[in-house]
């Protein structure tokens, strides 16, 4: 399969029909693997990394779960379908910076992905829509099942699997749900929760920068330790936080429609107004504002049907995919005015906000200045 | 403020993690920040960051020479990169890994998936150091005859060991 085809609509995972996906947007599980006496791919020589992809890479694409698949080495892919890759959570932005010697197949449906010499020699995993931990955790660990077949794997019975790096160590195992939380930014409870799941041993990510949100309000909760622990325990672990985080971020947003209605209503109609209007926006503003109007049809204020094109503005919206769509590289002006058109174009065929019949509440009054 | 990668250039992206109660900052310029993929919203972890900075110091009680002597990667090397160079590095480092990964972990002991090689190779040696007992057993109680059996039987596990090509070492 080629690239082209494979990126011709965005992958499964997009798709927003997963268990619990109003607030998870994907979970994912990766298994890091090294081959036993070979050195990890950073400290190995090229012509050592090239002998390893090319063991390594056709083992992965005869596995049944890759029967239709794109497998190629990283030299062979553009930086722009590097990029769109990365965006669409199938490689990591290290590795859409190697070249020769590295590679990565990925199957038609985009919900597995193998990166081949990466930081360890193998990292697999699986993404889908929604949280389902579980069963994710049962996809790549049958993946990894049948790649032990025919590869040696780097194994000590006290350490586990061996990692390049010592965070990894033991399980070699991440799991992790992406998480829209807009209701706890615009409650100002977000701090809190980030904390509180800290304490767990769970790690929350996103870019701290200016502000204390993340992007698009969205944030990746996933387990921080590998050593000591069993996969199941890890995962039931972190499904049982994504639980309650699902519940707090349920419980925000009643409580902000009943404290400050006008609030929201204002937020998501501005956002709309914008989205719908702009004719040049960058990633960042897009994210935030898409945020704004993906919490409106969880609120039922757009049509359910918006829901499928709103993620997938999600993702569509950023920076390679522009470029994709547009077919050629862009300066950051051109892809502001392509990413604009893009959404004024896609938001043309979702109706207004629907505030106009819903029940007037007590505190919609506005009180006299 | 200056970068705590580079140490050069103005920090213009300021990070703020809690990990396990303990908060870690970093301030990175824009090149570093890029480099290192933290303009991604999602996908990076402070932890993965530090351990490239000054974590890595945290590796004590090896010789500042240690070297590995399947790959040649030093002290000095994963100091500068906060990665091993291959997996016997793992039994080079080990003593000053040990207090890393204590301070980094939950338990100090892997209790998840084996694999189904290695667990061959486990139950092998799990098997012949049963043996090994009963040999020395018999020898004390001079049953030579029952002695010579438990040999050759060791014998023979041990050659189908060696044909598994002992995907783990041998567990301490």
């Amino acid at each position: 399969m080629k690239i082209e085809d494979l990126l011709k609509s965005p992958g499964e995972w997009v798709k927003a029909d997963g268990p619990n996906s109003k607030i998870v947007m994907s979970s994912r599980v990766r298994f890091a693997r090294n081959i036993r006496e070979y050195p990890f791919p950073g400290w190995a020589k090229k012509t050592e990394r090239q002998k390893l992809l090319e063991m390594i890479q056709p083992v992965v694409e005869n596995l049944p779960e890759m029967a239709d698949h794109f497998g190629d080495s990283m030299d062979n892919i553009s930086a722009i379908y590097k990029q769109v890759l990365v965006e669409r959570h199938l490689i990591s932005r290290e590795h859409a910076a190697k070249n020769v010697g590295s590679g990565v197949v990925i199957n038609d449906r985009e919900t597995i992905s193998v990166m081949i010499n990466e930081e360890d020699h193998l990292r697999m995993q699986a993404i889908k829509s929604g949280l389902q931990l579980k069963n994710i955790f049962k996809i790549i660990d049958k993946v990894d099942t049948e790649l032990e077949e025919h590869l040696e794997f780097a194994f000590s019975p006290k350490l586990g699997y061996l990692t390049a790096c010592p965070t990894n160590v033991g399980t070699a195992m991440r799991g992790s749900a992406m998480v829209h939380l807009p209701g706890m930014v615009l409650s100002d409870q977000i701090n809190q929760v980030v904390q509180a799941v800290n304490k767990l041993g769970l790690a929350v990510r996103g870019l701290y920068g200016e502000g204390t949100e993340a992007l698009g309000n969205v944030f990746q909760v996933s387990n921080q330790t590998t050593l000591g622990e069993k996969e199941s325990e890890v995962i039931e672990r972190l499904n049982k936080v994504i639980l309650q985080i699902i519940e707090h971020e349920e419980n925000a947003r009643i409580t902000l429609l009943e404290k400050k209605p006008k609030l929201v209503y204002d937020q998501i109609g501005r956002a709309y107004g914008i989205l719908s209007n702009a004719h040049t926006i960058s990633s960042k503003e897009a994210l935030n504002l898409l945020s704004l109007v993906r919490m409106g049809v969880d609120l039922e204020i757009f049509p359910a049907t918006a829901r499928v094109s709103v993620d997938e503005m999600f993702i569509l919206s950023q920076p390679a995919h522009v470029q994709k769509a547009a077919a050629r590289k862009l300066t950051a002006e051109e892809r502001d005015i392509s990413r604009a058109e893009l959404i004024r174009t896609q938001l043309a065929g979702i109706s207004k906000p629907n505030l106009s019949d819903r029940p007037p509440l007590e505190s919609d009054q506005v009180e006299p200045e | 403020m200056v970068c705590d990668i580079c140490k050069k250039s103005e920090a213009t992206v300021h990070l703020t993690q809690i990990v396990e109660g303990k908060m870690l900052k970093v301030d990175l310029c824009e090149a570093c920040a890029k480099e290192k993929g933290v303009q991604e919203a999602a996908g990076f972890s402070l932890a993965d960051l530090l351990v490239g900075l000054g974590a890595a110091e945290e590796i004590k009680g090896e010789s500042p020479g240690a070297q590995c002597s399947v790959c040649g990667f030093t002290q000095a090397d994963f100091k500068k990169t906060g990665r091993l160079g291959c997996s016997a590095c793992w039994e080079t480092f080990e003593v000053g890994l040990a207090s890393l990964l204590k301070a980094m972990h939950k338990g100090d002991h892997h209790v998840g998936k084996v694999p189904a090689k290695a667990m061959h190779t486990l139950v092998l040696s799990g098997r012949i150091r049963e043996l090994s007992d009963r040999l020395e057993k018999a020898v004390s109680e001079e049953k030579y005859e029952d002695a010579a059996q438990v040999r050759d039987e060791i014998r023979e596990l041990e050659a189908k060991l060696k044909k598994a090509g002992s995907a783990v070492r041998s567990p301490e």
